[in-house]
């Protein structure tokens, strides 16, 4: 895939403060040293499983997640530890997570791809590809017949929309009028394939347009118009139960997990990606504009360094879980001995 | 008590829900508008509207993912799948999202829904149409299953699976709908889920089925008794967890057992309550337990050989004289 046209990295839209675009670039910091220190530690087998990598994509989490009330749902896929971090999720208890210790969001029980914190709203971390969008409509039934005002953001990737349940549940959404965005995060591959060797219609948000939603396609690089497109679908959402589909281009830099050979794209591919990099942009228009200053940038450096390291060091020095909470959490309530076979 | 049809007894119980917690829907294919493909939801639409009572599309993975997703954030839906048998295009969401969402999140999630609708075969819809697929459910940690025979234990098992908090398939068979019996009128008459009941008592040998195949196990008692054959019949009722107390008591007594299931032999229902016998009352088994199966075969279209392939009160009266070594390997079979 190559890059989408490059965007003046100082535009910024009216209606973003200051203080909110430091944030999201603390945030969006906070979950590049994240996956990069799970990068590391998952080459010494401190974890395990999948590890499906968010590095480069994180303007479209943090820049979603920032337009979202506490009242309102986030759901996601398995590549999903940049929305719980920019969800609110404390980094500490994602890594605890990724070590399988009880201290971890899913109490070790989830692991990379079902992270979870209902506090927050975060309602996983889903490892099945498309099977979480019908979710996200269920999500959005719930709070728009509770009446609650709260709206369901939902992530998922380009590999999902050639799964059935993504189409059944769009179309639930807009013949129900469901307060869901879905974002359909194209970062260019399912797993190893391009977008174009898996799908007849390459533009993914042409094949939304069937459902009878506003549908858009932004650079997912691109912080500022991730918000302004995401605040308006949200507004659309909460206020006339419009749902919206979103094309969010990206690209990770990552492989698709760990085990990814890379053979299906160049080094000049990822170079060129990592010429507009997100985190840059934000911070290049950050300085430009004086919102925050050099030594900002570097204090925001170091603090989400020491963050990683406590939350490294927090997941090694938490206890592995009783071998007796294997069978907790199955049922709410269960009328036999779960250990029986029966 | 009042005497009604089956499928009364469960609209009685869906009717009762709606009404008490507004925090329960239904929805499914042609429950609104239609009043159910089997009438199950009949007049439930007029009086409780379609924000309670939802018209789905044919999305059996769309809809059976939302009801999860609506009970993840609070609500309590009640899911009418026309057949089981569609379960199938949906059991990612069954046995992945419903069952195991809870225990991925560590137990912070609640996922209170019902997956109700008739399984099992029922007359020439041939092979796609005549799943019993509730070994398949009942394998799975996460979910409780349940199976309910008689008018009377349908509402106060729906309701009780309702107000659960946890996934349940509650199977119904389509040629039980018209059975009449009497339903206590309480509105508060529940059933546990967990609990298999004596459809009749007896000590010679023990019979266990669920579902349609109770009533053929009851009249299979019925000629057995006939020749002297005092057999005890259990309505197992819950699939999970299997009611193991009621099963070993009665096998205590007995010493001989047979199961009659809905489905295939290889993996099924009754294998595992030859397993719980065997590990729990190794000492009072008689003689091996049989099993009353479909034969391995999808179900065919052919009415003859249609009966042919499903258990019949034949087949069980034979399966109990056996255990009683009145007779041999049957010649049903054919073989």
């Amino acid at each position: 895939m190559k890059p989408q046209s490059k965007s003046a990295p100082v535009r910024r839209p009216a209606g973003i403060a200051d203080k909110s675009i430091a944030e999201m670039y603390q945030l969006m910091v906070r979950i590049r040293k994240f996956e990069e220190r799970c990068y590391q530690i998952y080459l010494q087998r401190k974890i395990g499983g999948f590890c499906h990598l968010y590095s480069g994509q994180e303007a479209v989490a943090v820049g979603m997640i920032h337009q979202l009330e506490p009242r309102d749902y986030v759901i996601t896929a398995y590549r999903d530890h940049g929305h719980a971090l920019a969800r609110g999720v404390a980094a500490k208890s994602c890594m605890a997570e990724l070590y399988g210790r009880a201290t971890g969001c899913s109490r070790g029980k989830g692991g990379s791809m079902h992270f979870f914190d209902t506090t927050l709203r975060f309602v996983g971390g889903h490892g099945i590809v498309g099977a979480h969008i019908p979710l996200a409509s269920g999500i959005g039934w719930a709070l728009k017949h509770k009446k609650t005002g709260g709206v369901c953001l939902c992530f998922f990737g380009d590999g999902a929309m050639n799964q059935g349940a993504v189409h059944e549940g769009l179309n639930l959404a807009s013949l129900y009028k469901l307060p869901v965005v879905f974002v359909c995060e194209n970062n260019g591959y399912a797993m190893g394939t391009a977008v174009s060797r898996g799908a007849a219609e390459e533009h993914i948000y042409l094949r939304a347009n069937s459902y009878k939603m506003p549908t858009c396609r932004v650079d997912g690089d691109n912080l500022f118009e991730v918000c302004e497109v995401t605040a308006a679908a949200i507004a659309r959402a909460r206020k006339e139960f419009q749902p919206t589909f979103i094309e969010a281009v990206t690209y990770r830099y990552r492989g698709h997990s760990m085990s990814d050979p890379g053979t299906y794209r160049t080094r000049d591919e990822i170079e060129a990606h990592k010429s507009r990099d997100p985190l840059a942009q934000v911070a290049q228009t950050a300085l430009d504009r004086n919102i925050l200053a050099t030594e900002d940038i570097a204090r925001i450096d170091a603090d989400e360094s020491a963050l990683i390291d406590d939350a490294v060091r927090f997941a090694e020095e938490s206890p592995q879980p009783d071998p007796a909470s294997a069978y907790e959490d199955v049922y709410v309530s269960y009328p036999a001995d779960i250990r029986d076979r029966r | 008590m009042a005497e009604m049809e089956f499928r009364k007894a469960l609209n009685l119980a869906l009717d009762e829900e709606l009404a008490r917690d507004p925090d329960v829907f239904v929805i499914g294919e042609e429950v609104a508008e239609y009043d159910g493909a089997y009438k199950v939801t009949k007049g439930l639409l007029a009086k409780y509207g379609h924000e309670r009572v939802v018209d789905a599309p044919i999305s059996e993975s769309g809809f059976c993912g939302l009801a999860v997703g609506a009970a993840m954030a609070g609500l309590r839906p009640v899911v009418e799948l026309m057949t089981f048998s569609f379960s199938l295009v949906a059991i990612d969401q069954i046995l992945n999202n419903a069952a195991k969402i809870r225990y991925m999140s560590g137990g912070a999630m609640r996922v209170p829904l019902t997956f109700r609708g008739p399984s099992g075969v029922v007359h020439q819809l041939g092979a796609t149409h005549s799943n019993a697929l509730e070994s398949i459910f009942a394998h799975t940690p996460g979910l409780k299953v349940v199976a309910c025979s008689t008018p009377e234990n349908a509402r106060g098992l729906l309701k009780s699976a309702i107000r659960d908090d946890d996934p349940v398939v509650f199977l119904e068979s389509e040629l039980l709908y018209a059975l009449k019996g009497e339903v206590p009128d309480d509105p508060e008459f529940l059933l546990p889920l967990h609990k298999g009941r004596i459809a009749r008592e007896g000590v010679d040998v023990t019979i266990v089925a669920y579902s349609k195949r109770l009533h053929q196990a009851l009249d299979a008692a019925d000629r057995l008794a006939r020749e002297g054959i005092r057999a005890e019949v259990i309505d197992l009722i819950s699939l999970r967890p299997i009611d193991q107390d009621i099963l070993l008591r009665s096998f205590r007594k007995t010493n001989r057992m047979v199961t009659v299931e809905e489905s295939w032999s290889f993996c099924g229902i009754g294998a595992s309550i030859v397993d719980i016998v065997q590990r729990h009352a190794f000492d009072f088994m008689d003689a091996p337990i049989e099993r009353v199966t479909l034969e391995e075969v999808p179900m065919p279209y052919n009415e003859s050989l249609e009966n042919f392939v499903q258990p019949s009160v034949d087949k069980i009266i034979s399966a109990a004289r056996r255990t009683l070594y009145l007779e041999s390997e049957a010649s049903l079979h054919g073989r």
